[in-house]
């Protein structure tokens, strides 16, 4: 059998405005405006603390690391001899050297990618090899909004090790960004912008007693044929981004706009990927929100989804949402906790408290929601 | 006695199952010929039965010697671990000392003998004992009636399920009344058993001091409320003072209320359903009342109703004869439909019975009171082992007769998780403990229940075995992600018991399965002797 092939690419710039305060390193402006105030990349070094365990454990592997900074100078200081795709460059790296470096080893392939940065380095792996190789990242980022990353480089690299050991499923999480430039305002607009394949620890969720990934499955079999059976005919169904939403158009039959909002009427889809406006357009008699909060992070108002704004919230009328999310879902928030931002305070100051969460066919729970 | 135990080697026997060890021809026993005048007197017995019933071969049982089958089940019981050969505290789960004397009691031909179709009269001892306990019950918990006919405790809770619909059916509201409340930290059957017998379920989460909260409930009251089905304490070990107010709300909405007394323990003398407003509860005698526990015994659950439920209940229930003695009332009425044959495991009521007499009124208030002594001593000692935090640190209240820790702090600074601990704990000769029921809210769980039975001893002896695989986690991270070792077997996969195809109940689906099997999944396999 073949080495394992690990894909390495670094950011090695992410994290550099945190610490001065810009609130990210988006552009090579802000990058330049970080390193006159001082800031010292971080992601590197994060890098080679994870590297560092993988090596320890001995496992054998090859190691295909992107040139110069964005893995090859990490891996020879972590003690491999890596492959090297591409030529290192001399100026900062940006975000199409992290896509075509991504890409050159889909095309390898390469069996899993350890990356290391923050959301904008997530996205750019979205761009690159989404559904096509798995993902581990090292959470070295200032905008850190994604579940796709682990919680320290020691735990990227357990879960590195234990998908290269074996017996471990894939699944897929969230890729979250905010915008730059608003967040510099002080205004948080976070986007969701694609899914990458992850690991999936089963330790976190199982026991003997326990299901798993499969009981999680029969559960959003449960939701999606729960709300298409509760769906009357006539009236506007808003459904909000993500898989477990993708459930409820595959119960359909029709397609699903994954990152976007579509709006169906009577088992079939009135527009797919609608702004603010077409919904607010398509507004007439009555209808419902169906959303799902994101995962490891909870909001089901505000985030990915801020095309079911104030406005369309308010016209829709709060007794005709339905959130729907799997009790491994809810369980993976810090607390249970559901969050909104739906940028109209006295709107989320309503929405808050406790709400009843479809989580299976014939099982809902309450839980808490905080802005 | 004190120290860890690492030096604990379990048998580890290579032993094949049962019907892999027969040898054409070998006997255990061989039964007396049938004397000549016998056989003649009744002839071919089997000449009578249809053909369709007749096996063409005789059936394919293993021919093993006595003595071999005696060192096959020596050998199993070797490999098990258990209360009578290490210390338990598997959470939820009320390990205890099962006094062998009522064992004794029990195996005697008095009760194993009996027959339950026997004639009534020739039955008057078990029924005025059953009868006696039944009273005992109503004194402990507060209601008026119960029935010991459900086997185990999910099948109590699903009796009071029942007993819930049946209620709601009599006064004509079911089909408006379909949804049941519970809490995420009750155990699982409080929501699995009312969706069986066909409700909704709401399940509430918990607030911020670990249990659900007032609010949480009013949320998910409505007209369409049929009932509340919950533990307390929870699973966590915390009590929800608000209980009483739960109660009030749910019976102004209309529904009826079960306590769910699995976690009844530390509660014995103390608390009592009734006073606490409910209308039905259910005991696990095989948990609190010590009747033996674990790999799917015989359990017995006791089902305790209000008197306005009474003619709910499934039959037959003892009753007193005027004049003396006890009759078995078989009255219908609306009660449910039989959730088992007969008047249940009488055998564990018999040692709940003998149990409770043995302790009294004052001793069964001492079970709770060193149970929660024992817990909170082990509280107190867990807070020593590095990695280890109690959750919702702002709820200052005591725990009751367990907790449930978290190894998330050894997980985020090691890798070793709750269920590495768990494996690892059995090489120091400890049972198996729990992490948590599903789903797990506790990030890395574990939940300990010491119960009354343990001396400080015993508890120090966990403590320092816990301690050891702690430093072992933060020095040597590999060894302990890898245990157990010295146990009769090695860890199985998370993955088997999702798997099908790596489990097998019967000999006939090992033999099909096993035509499946492929070097890959072999490695998973586990020939599954029960079950907790």
């Amino acid at each position: 059998m073949a080495a394992f092939r690990l894909g390495l690419i670094v950011n090695p710039i992410a994290g550099m405005g945190g610490a001065v305060g810009l609130k990210g390193s988006d552009t090579a402006e802000i990058v330049a405006r970080a390193r006159e105030l001082g800031a010292l990349t971080k992601s590197p070094a994060r890098a080679n603390e994870a590297l560092a365990a993988i090596g320890a454990a001995g496992l054998p592997l090859t190691l295909v690391a992107a040139a110069g900074e964005m893995g090859e100078s990490e891996a020879l200081e972590a003690g491999f001899d890596p492959q090297v795709l591409g030529t290192a460059k001399q100026s900062d790296t940006i975000a199409a050297d992290t896509i075509s470096a991504a890409e050159a080893m889909a095309k390898l392939p390469v069996d899993l990618i350890l990356f290391a940065g923050g959301d904008g380095t997530a996205r750019d792996m979205v761009h690159a090899v989404a559904g096509k190789v798995p993902v581990v990242g090292i959470p070295a980022g200032v905008k850190m909004h994604s579940a796709v990353y682990a919680t320290n480089p020691q735990a990227a690299a357990r879960m590195v090790l234990r998908y290269m050991r074996g017996g471990i499923s894939l699944r897929e999480l969230e890729v979250m960004d905010i915008d730059e430039a608003a967040f510099r305002q002080g205004a948080v607009s976070a986007q969701l912008y694609g899914y990458l394949s992850v690991p999936y620890l089963p330790d976190l969720v199982q026991g003997t007693k326990a299901g798993g990934v499969s009981s999680d499955r029969t559960a959003l079999a449960g939701i999606a044929a729960r709300i298409v059976a509760a769906m009357a005919p006539g009236r506007l169904y808003i459904l909000g981004p993500g898989t477990t939403m993708r459930t409820v158009t595959d119960e359909l039959g029709i397609e699903k706009t994954l990152l976007g909002v579509d709006l169906v009427r009577d088992g079939a889809r009135l527009a797919a990927d609608a702004g603010e406006q077409d919904i607010l357009n398509s507004l007439e008699g009555s209808g419902s929100i169906i959303v799902t909060p994101i995962g490891g992070q909870g909001h089901f108002f505000g985030r990915g989804n801020q095309q079911i704004s104030a406005q369309v919230i308010a016209r829709i009328g709060l007794e005709n949402i339905t959130v729907a999310a799997t009790m491994e879902k809810i369980a993976s928030l810090r607390d249970s906790l559901l969050h909104v931002d739906t940028g109209d305070r006295a709107l989320d100051g309503e929405l808050c408290g406790w709400r009843r969460v479809i989580t299976g066919f014939q099982t809902e729970s309450i839980c808490r929601v905080a802005t | 006695m004190s120290g860890t135990r690492s030096d604990f080697q379990a048998a580890r026997w290579n032993e094949d199952l049962i019907m892999e060890l027969s040898e054409k021809g070998q006997r255990g026993i061989v039964p007396p010929a049938i004397d000549a005048d016998i056989a003649a007197a009744v002839g071919d017995v089997a000449a009578e039965l249809p053909a369709g019933v007749r096996r063409a071969a005789p059936p394919d049982l293993p021919e093993v010697p006595q003595h071999r089958v005696l060192r096959h089940f020596m050998r199993l019981s070797q490999m098990s671990m258990g209360f009578d050969v290490t210390t338990d505290m598997m959470g939820t789960c009320t390990m205890k000392y099962s006094p062998k004397a009522h064992e004794h009691i029990a195996r005697g031909a008095k009760l194993a003998d009996l027959h339950p179709l026997q004639d009534i009269g020739s039955l008057q001892g078990l029924l005025e004992l059953m009868y006696r306990f039944n009273r005992i019950m109503c004194t402990i918990s507060g209601m008026d009636e119960f029935t010991f006919q459900p086997a185990s405790g999910a099948q109590g809770i699903y009796t009071n399920a029942c007993l819930i619909r049946a209620y709601h059916e009599s006064r004509g509201e079911l089909e408006q009344r379909n949804e049941i409340i519970t809490t995420s930290f009750s155990h699982p059957a409080d929501a699995a058993t009312p969706a069986v017998a066909g409700f909704k379920v709401i399940t509430l989460m918990p607030g911020e001091m670990g249990f659900a909260e007032v609010d949480a409930l009013k949320a998910a009251i409505s007209d369409r409320t049929a009932g509340l089905m919950l533990t307390n304490p929870e699973d966590t070990g915390q009590y929800n003072p608000h209980i009483r107010q739960f109660v009030d709300l749910v019976h102004e909405a209309g529904g009826l209320c079960a306590y769910d007394q699995a976690n009844g323990n530390p509660l014995l003398g103390k608390v009592r359903a009734g006073d606490t407003g409910f209308d039905m509860c259910q005991f696990n005698l095989h948990k609190t009342f010590s009747a033996p526990h674990g790999s799917l015994g015989m359990g017995c659950a006791a089902v305790g109703v209000k008197d306005f439920l009474r003619k709910f209940l499934p039959r037959p229930l003892v009753a007193e004869v005027d004049g003396g003695g006890y009759r078995l009332d078989y009255d219908q009425g609306e009660g449910i439909d039989k959730i088992r044959a007969f008047i249940g495991n009488v055998h564990a009521v018999l040692k709940a019975y003998s149990w409770v007499m043995s302790l009294g009124a004052e001793g069964l208030r001492a079970v709770a009171e060193t149970a929660v002594l024992n817990n909170n001593y082990m509280l107190s000692r867990m807070r020593e082992v590095k990695g280890v935090t109690i959750p919702w640190p702002a709820n200052n209240c005591p725990k009751l007769e367990q907790v449930r820790y978290s190894f998330e702090q050894m997980f985020e600074e090691t890798g070793v998780t709750s269920h590495d601990v768990i494996d690892r704990m059995v090489d120091y000769g400890v049972q198996h403990c729990m992490p948590s029921h599903v789903p797990m809210l506790v990030p890395e769980p574990f939940t300990m229940e010491p119960g009354e039975s343990l001396t400080v001893a015993e508890m120090d002896q966990m403590l320092a075995a816990l301690k050891e695989i702690s430093d072992e986690a933060y020095s040597n991270p590999e060894k302990a992600q890898g245990g157990p070792y010295n146990a009769a077997t090695t860890r199985i996969d998370g993955d088997v018991p999702e798997d099908p195809d790596c489990w097998a109940f019967t000999y006939r689906s090992y033999l099909r399965k096993r035509g499946h099997w492929t070097s890959e999944n072999r490695r998973k396999i586990v020939r599954h002797h029960g079950g907790y």
